[in-house]
């Protein structure tokens, strides 16, 4: 079997899987559309000042929701035996680990990036602001996805990841949160969102190239493959 | 085989490496400890106060020399843990993971040491400085090398787990560096400058450095007495680690 239909077979397997449990796929979004609630209420429900810092906050609770959901990447992989038969396979981990991400994105991220201008909508953010803040949470989910893959790669043998998975990820999401929010903030204050977008974007694709390659690198440590 | 090289291969095995260990940690202790002294005599009661700042600057022979340290052991760290894991040797796990937790206090120092010296200087303990907030990052990218090496229950799948995520963490330390700056240039306009390192007098300069020896130095004494102990607990199944225990008893 070919790296490429392997990975579009996984690519399919998981989407499916998802489909049939699209209530866990709703967790994420109830979490964002709550954090949001829970910042409304302390702020005051003042508009004037939600609007002015709805940005930032969509894209942090973004991240997070987008965080809770690394704990489904491997587990399950892990536990019934699917992740060594990968391993044991011929075709490249990497690949498999690529379409892994692809399958999460699409799921995690793209539903997420759905839910943002509603939650825009209840942090009244002003909707000029909202083609750059949809373009900055769509290449930002897709590269801390990328950052979830190795983490989730990384803990995936464990019996637990919770707090060391976010131990792990959340100093590293801290790029793309700064170029992801100062693209908004520059359109914000007038100014051009190029730069910020252009240098998110090469985060991303860093990111895209080399995650594959070191979850691989983590998934084996566990597993007593040879390299 | 050149002796060197030879020397270098022989090293790798863990017997070598602890009978190395054992003689050079009072030697590296003792440069620590003398280096340390003198510098830190000049830099504390010797040197000029500074016109600006005053007294408060002295803290530079605390604060500076761990600042290095900081990101060259992260640095290290990750180099150690590619040798682990592209050559698989072993004793580089166990530097790996002997250096990272004086990584993480090397940090935590130079984190302490800027905030005490920012209250009479900056008027607070902490301002969201570029370089405070990308060392906070660093230190919490130790604690994460630390606790998944600790996560695990295999002392050496732990230490490549941990290597894979130090190699991951100093490609992005500098991608975090430049993001934070930018972030920063972004905010806010009037950014505190640190005095540059050119501008400083010879008679302040001199005993930073011999700190800063000092502080590698005290690394290296830390390195190999830490590298020494997970060594005997890693191999505590080994003959020679047996007759090591059995010999000291």
């Amino acid at each position: 079997m070919s790296d490429f239909s392997a990975t579009s077979s996984l690519l399919f397997r998981d989407l499916t899987l998802a489909w049939h449990r699209r209530s866990d796929v709703l967790q994420p979004l109830a979490f964002a559309v709550l954090v949001v609630l829970l910042f409304a209420i302390t702020l005051g429900g003042d508009r004037a000042r939600l609007s002015a810092m709805a940005a930032p906050i969509i894209w942090v609770t973004v991240l997070l929701a987008n965080f809770l959901s690394f704990d489904q990447f491997f587990r399950e992989d892990a536990a019934d035996g699917t992740l060594d038969q990968w391993l044991s396979s011929a075709v490249h981990m990497s690949a498999l680990c690529f379409g892994k991400a692809l399958a999460h994105w699409l799921v995690y991220g793209l539903s997420l990036l759905l839910a943002t201008p509603v939650l825009a909508m209840l942090l009244s953010l002003d909707v000029s602001l909202l083609p750059v803040l949809l373009v900055s949470i769509a290449m930002g989910t897709f590269g801390a996805t990328q950052i979830g893959l190795v983490a989730s790669a990384l803990t995936a043998r464990l019996r637990r990841g919770g707090i060391l998975l976010a131990l792990i990820v959340l100093p590293l999401f801290l790029p793309l949160l700064i170029f992801g929010s100062g693209a908004v903030d520059a359109v914000q204050a007038g100014l051009s969102a190029r730069s910020a977008l252009l240098l998110l974007a090469a985060q991303t694709t860093l990111l895209t190239t080399l995650a594959p390659l070191a979850a691989a690198a983590s998934l084996r440590i566990g597993s007593d493959q040879p390299p | 085989m050149n002796p060197l090289l030879r020397w270098f291969h022989s090293l790798g095995s863990p017997p070598t490496f602890y009978r190395f260990a054992t003689r050079w940690i009072p030697w590296t202790g003792f440069a620590a400890l003398v280096l340390g002294a003198i510098g830190l005599y000049f830099g504390l009661f010797r040197a000029p106060a500074d016109y600006l700042q005053g007294e408060s600057f002295r803290i530079i022979y605390l604060h500076v020399p761990s600042a290095w340290m900081s990101l060259f052991i992260y640095v290290l760290m990750a180099i150690y843990g590619a040798i682990a894991l592209i050559w698989r040797i072993k004793l580089c796990e166990i530097l790996m993971m002997a250096a990272a937790p004086i990584g993480a206090m090397f940090t935590a120092v130079t984190l302490i040491t800027g905030m005490l010296w920012g209250k009479p200087t900056w008027g607070t303990y902490w301002e969201w400085d570029a370089r405070m907030t990308s060392e906070l990052v660093l230190l919490f990218l130790y604690f994460g090398v630390l606790g998944l090496a600790n996560a695990y229950d295999d002392l050496r799948q732990g230490a490549r787990a941990a290597a894979v995520l130090a190699l991951v963490g100093v490609v992005n330390v500098p991608i975090i560096h430049f993001s934070v700056q930018w972030w920063n240039t972004l905010h806010q306009g009037e950014s505190v400058q640190i005095i540059g390192k050119s501008t400083i007098h010879a008679s302040m300069l001199w005993p930073l450095l011999l700190v800063a020896a000092a502080s590698k130095f005290y690394f290296l004494f830390a390195l190999l007495q830490r590298a020494r102990t997970l060594l005997l607990e890693q191999e505590r199944g080994k003959s020679w680690a047996r007759e090591l225990a059995l010999g000291a008893r």
